[in-house]
């Protein structure tokens, strides 16, 4: 037998039927729900009379639209009338179909891709879809997770599968040690920088290399997070013993018997040594700076100690004028120094960093610094009831609200601005999330993309600066 | 599903690479639980010099002059063209259906992004990729000519200029199929549920607890 990669072995261990005209029936098994993409499929259901075909592969909770504070009051505290209806209608959709639903005042509430981690509703070895392009982050544990639209959740209700293509095999290689204060966010930006926005189109990406293996579940969930924004629908990392003992004794984990048994089957969720892959970027991790995205597209990113680009440097047309329409929108200069970019508002939070890792590397940043009083809001966004959780156990809550920050509860929050938290025109933000497309966070708005760490720093300093600096200050002092 | 099999229509050329989803239909509009209505707020930063909010009144509003579907010899094109990377961004299928809805049926580019790509099929919405240096040459042919059409066969899998030239692209059989006959995805594949619930038995068998722990 030829040689697989993980992705070869996930793909044929849910291969329902191949069929002649080249399309193929995979198997899902696990279906993660939110209310945003999934109202026009229940609705698609109902009008065809269909049920879904395993109600126990779904599970579902509020994210995109909910509020990150006066959380008491549940649905009723909705303001925007528009947001109450789409999270009420998810409320009714899985009360009517008998999909277990982590509702806005259940402590589990949180991010779909924290929540489904979190509980160990995501598994090694799985296939998960979700309505939503981050969903590549569950390729962490070595499962073939991706984001899939709206037509495509109905077609997953209704029969457990999705009509799908195999994609080409992509190996992005990080080789060696990172360098202190450098984060896997760090890591994802620089891949996105060098293979480009499209660079991963039609393939899965594997991360793999010494520099992906050291890093926590936490990282690798960041780094396959964004293999969308390298054009990849599919993230994923081999399983080894760091993801084994992340997901045992989760709620949904395998117990018992049923554990030694799916342990020993996990250990075959890495690519064969001799594997074949259409593409191969590598990366030295030591070289690998903090990073901070300048543009309006996740590759026009650089080191923090690097200047923004100048459009006339630019070769190709297309680009040279994507360059200057992008400066024009940030409103920044070619050859201005990143560290110049002053900010207003600063965002941690996301499916991207929004973790209990992400957390304390911010809080170590804050802890007994002052946010500048030119920053007008400095919030950070734990990614579900549970992280909110362990970061007040561990006392993180009130190191962020000593320096400053605002404390709040669970959401996507600031990341793309469906609920009160967005920014205003012209607003420079320094965000941890994972777009930084025109209007993202708000209307006119300006969304610089960065680590936990550097967010942090820069809230205290009121620009970007280099947080590997700040915190050899702290080391010295 | 609206079944597409040939189109002739007026050509809007969008000349920008990775135009992604939040701007081909901005977030706030995702906030509705219905398939339809999008059509007027699509492009809505660019096309619109105030911010839209889902459930207004459109018509009133004050339009971007130099945005190019503005332009009135653009007005009730059917077909986009576009650069690389098109549809880049989140999963949101509310971007083909803005696009659907404000009447294009075709959207040519060099390059597609993957989730967008897959949606538009489902949405009768054909997104046909040629090679670079085609997708140029018509920027500069539709930018020239005013009125300049574009005719799309997607049995013969063409596309033709006023002038007879003709660029073949290639599509999936399956997704040929599909979209030539209007097809609903769904009842297709559960001509197949017996195969379905066979791989599902089998898996069950192996892997017991990817099953009943969520209930």
């Amino acid at each position: 037998m030829s040689a697989k990669t993980l992705y070869d072995k996930l793909w044929d261990s849910h291969l329902v039927k191949q069929r002649d005209d080249g399309s193929a029936l995979l198997y899902i098994d696990r279906h993660l729900l939110h209310e945003v993409t999934s109202p026009q499929a229940f609705e698609g259901l109902r009008l065809a009379g269909r049920q879904p075909w395993r109600i126990d592969a779904n599970l579902a909770t509020p994210d995109h639209n909910v509020p990150t504070d006066n959380r008491a009051a549940g649905v009723a505290g909705i303001e925007d009338q528009v947001s109450k209806l789409q999270v009420t209608t998810l409320d009714d959709n899985c009360r009517d179909f008998g999909i277990l639903e982590f509702k806005m005042t259940d402590r589990r509430q949180g991010i779909v891709h924290v929540v489904g981690p979190e509980q160990g509703a995501t598994l090694p070895g799985m296939t998960i879809v979700c309505g939503d392009s981050h969903t590549a982050t569950h390729g962490a544990f070595g499962a073939l997770a991706h984001g899939i639209g709206t037509s495509e959740v109905e077609h997953v209700l209704a029969t457990q599968c999705l009509v799908a293509k195999k994609m080409k095999n992509m190996l992005v290689k990080v080789e060696g040690e990172l360098g202190f204060g450098v984060t896997a966010k760090d890591i994802v930006l620089a891949v996105i920088g060098k293979i480009g926005t499209a660079g991963g189109n039609g393939h899965a990406i594997e991360f793999a290399g010494s520099a992906i293996r050291s890093l926590s579940m936490e990282g690798r969930m960041t780094v396959c997070n964004m293999a969308i924004e390298a054009g990849a629908r599919v993230g994923l990392v081999a399983c080894d013993e760091k993801t084994i003992a992340y997901v045992k004794d989760r709620p949904y984990a395998p117990k018992g018997e049923d554990w030694d048994k799916a342990v020993a089957a996990w250990q075959d969720l890495v690519s064969d040594a001799d594997a074949r892959f259409d593409t191969v970027v590598e990366l030295d991790a030591a070289q690998i700076k903090p990073q901070v995205s300048w543009g309006t597209s996740p590759e026009m990113v650089a080191a923090v100690d690097a200047n923004v680009p100048d459009p006339q440097q630019q070769a190709d047309a297309v680009k040279r004028s994507g360059y200057q329409r992008a400066l024009q929108y940030m409103g920044l200069e070619a050859n201005q120094p990143i560290t110049s970019i002053a900010l207003d508002r600063v965002f941690i939070g996301s499916c991207t960093n929004s973790r209990i890792e992400d957390l304390r590397a911010a809080a170590a940043v804050a802890k007994g610094r002052k946010v500048a009083s030119t920053i007008k809001q400095a919030m950070v966004v734990p990614g579900s009831g549970l992280v909110k959780e362990q970061a007040e156990r561990e006392g993180l809550d009130l190191i962020f609200k000593a320096a400053g920050f605002e404390w709040r509860d669970p959401g996507c929050s600031m990341c793309l601005a469906m609920n009160p938290d967005r920014l205003q025109p012209g607003e420079h933000c320094a965000s941890t999330s994972n777009r930084n497309f025109e209007g993202r966070q708000g209307n006119g708005g300006r969304t610089h993309l960065v680590s936990p760490a550097m967010a942090a720093a820069a809230a205290i300093a009121g620009h970007f600066v280099d947080v590997r600096e700040m915190l050899a200050e702290e080391a010295t002092a | 599903m609206k079944a597409f099999t040939k189109h002739t229509g007026l050509v809007a050329p969008l000349d920008r690479a990775n135009v992604d989803t939040d701007q081909i239909i901005p977030k706030q509009f995702l906030k509705s639980i219905k398939r339809t209505g999008f059509g007027p707020n699509l492009f809505d930063e660019w096309r619109y010099l105030d911010e839209g909010y889902p459930g207004q009144d459109n018509s009133n509003r004050p339009l971007n002059p130099d945005f190019v579907l503005n332009q009135p010899r653009y007005q009730g094109a059917s077909v986009l063209l576009a650069r690389e990377n098109f549809g880049c961004g989140s999963s949101r299928e509310h971007a083909p259906w803005a696009l659907d809805e404000y009447g294009f049926r075709a959207v040519l580019a060099p390059s597609f992004a993957d989730i967008f790509f897959n949606n538009s099929f489902k949405n009768g919405l054909l997104p046909i990729v040629l090679v670079e240096e085609d997708i140029d040459e018509l920027f500069k042919q539709a930018e020239a000519q005013e009125g300049y059409q574009l005719t799309v066969d997607l049995q013969a899998q063409t596309v033709t200029r006023p002038d007879g030239k003709s660029y073949g692209f290639e599509i999936d059989e399956f997704r040929k199929h599909c979209l030539l006959n209007g097809l609903d995805d769904i009842g297709l594949t559960l001509q197949d549920a017996d195969a379905v619930r066979a791989f599902e038995e089998k898996h069950r068998q192996a892997q017991p607890w990817l099953f009943d722990a969520i209930k």
